[in-house]
């Protein structure tokens, strides 16, 4: 049976892991390789680098993190953060990243989903979408971590991504990220029911029981998750152990 | 020696990067006369099926990886094992290498998101080389939108995603993994530990 997968996220700044709370205020902690090994050994299904620089040294940097981590890490890794053109692809899986998402960039040219799919496989795209509600209660795409609002409709914009050809779709809520209240049910829910291709919740994860809610009350494929993991509030283990009490499939680590 | 063949598809790097953890000599080429001289070969490859075949054809791969197969152990891994089977179905129907009976087609799915990607658990039908020492309750790593239709003879683990699917795949010293070992954390490492077992004995 299809397992339920764990990612923890690593957000990294100029090759050193960061954790922000709703995006600001950001906090530094710790060498991203040993972290990803670390993951690793708790059974993390597949492990997710945030690439939070904006800098051309800083993308650098990230290429070797990606480099070294995937000598030491042998379970799929996802590369994401101003990914930009078709050569950023390129690059970041010749690193030795098997997915690299997308946010912003495909906003502005959503023509990079169709294009990266073409050449890499769909199997590799993962659009990434960070959602917010306006006052009606509708879904909006925003980017840069939230600053800007685009006035696209999330659930819409989910759907082009499917159709332009992306594999997978990482859903960041704005509303629940950082609050520890559990993630955002109602808007995972929402994309699960239009997108035929898998959805990673993400965002507001404070305990282990939002692990089991998420995939008990939507369709989600996989839950994300980066400071909970990364303050050692909660290992992988015990997430997986919760889940497997609840009867969700999770995949035992092997020994 | 294992022969990593380049071919122009897909994710060498992360078999070899495997290889190299497990301190397994290997070299990625895509040069007939050391896929001749190698003592193991693996074929990886991800994408369509017609496009893997035509990129072998064009490099004058497809007849030396034939004859190779006889003589050496030889891992075909995900795409790289569909090419193990006589055809696919895939965007048309195209001739594979033919070293193990069968066909590729497209998974039913029914219902179910395609492509199967993801951990899915292995069960045993016929324990072969590379499933020694495995563990209870194995998972490995899955990506893919077709699967092999094959004799159960030719089966030695399978997995379920809405239908039985062929996940290793084992005839003679050929050996197919639907799954990817490279990216199936120590389960994985272990199968490739033990292919390379094979290729030094």
């Amino acid at each position: 049976m299809l397992a339920k997968r764990i990612i923890p996220c690593l957000d990294v700044r100029d090759g050193k892991v960061v954790k922000g709370v709703n995006f600001v205020g950001i906090k530094e902690v710790g060498d991203p390789v040993e972290c990803a090994i670390e993951y690793d050994r708790q059974g993390a299904d597949e492990i997710c680098f945030l690439d939070i620089t904006a800098t051309h040294e800083g993308r650098k940097t990230m290429t070797d993190v990606v480099r070294k981590t995937a000598q030491h890490v042998f379970v799929p890794l996802t590369v994401g953060g101003g990914i930009g053109t078709v050569e950023d692809f390129r690059e970041i899986l010749r690193a030795g990243a098997d997915k690299v998402s997308v946010n912003s960039a495909a906003v502005k040219n959503p023509q990079l989903i169709a294009d990266a799919a073409r050449i890499f496989g769909s199997q590799c795209v993962v659009a990434a979408i960070d959602a917010r509600r306006d006052e009606k209660g509708n879904f909006h795409v925003v980017v840069h971590g939230g600053r800007k609002d685009t006035g696209l409709d999330a659930l819409e914009w989910a759907k082009r991504c499917q159709e332009l050809g992306a594999g997978e779709i990482l859903l960041t809520s704005m509303d629940t990220d950082g609050c520890r209240d559990g993630f955002d049910l109602e808007l995972t829910r929402a994309v699960c029911d239009r997108v035929s291709i898998p959805v990673i919740a993400s965002g507001g994860c404070g305990k282990l029981e939002h692990f089991s809610e998420v995939f008990e009350k939507t369709g989600a494929d996989a839950a994300l998750a980066a400071s909970l993991f990364h303050f050692r509030e909660l290992t992988v283990e015990q997430v997986k152990e919760h889940l497997r009490e609840e009867n969700i499939p999770v995949r035992r680590n092997g020994k | 020696m294992i022969g990593i063949i380049d071919y122009g598809a897909g994710n060498l790097f992360s078999v070899k990067n495997a290889l190299d953890y497990l301190g397994v000599e290997n070299c990625v080429t895509g040069d007939r006369e050391e896929i001749e001289k190698a003592d193991g070969l693996i074929l990886p490859g991800v994408g369509a099926f017609p496009d893997a075949m035509d990129m072998l054809e064009k490099r004058g791969l497809t007849e030396v990886i034939r004859r190779e197969a006889l003589k050496k152990p030889l891992l075909g891994i995900c795409l790289g094992m569909q090419l193990l089977f006589e055809k696919s179905f895939e965007f048309k129907e195209t001739e594979g290498l033919g070293l193990i009976p069968g066909q590729v087609v497209r998974i039913d799915g029914k219902g179910l998101k395609i492509p199967h990607m993801g951990w899915n658990d292995l069960r045993v039908l016929n324990p072969c080389a590379m499933t020694e020492n495995m563990e209870k309750e194995p998972y490995v790593y899955f990506v893919h939108s077709f699967r092999a239709e094959t004799e159960d003879e030719n089966i030695s683990c399978y997995t379920v995603y809405g239908e039985e699917i062929p996940a290793l795949v084992h005839r003679g010293m050929v050996y197919g993994a639907q799954f990817h070992p490279e990216k199936s954390g120590k389960t994985g490492l272990r199968m490739l530990e033990n292919f390379a077992r094979l290729v030094s004995v």
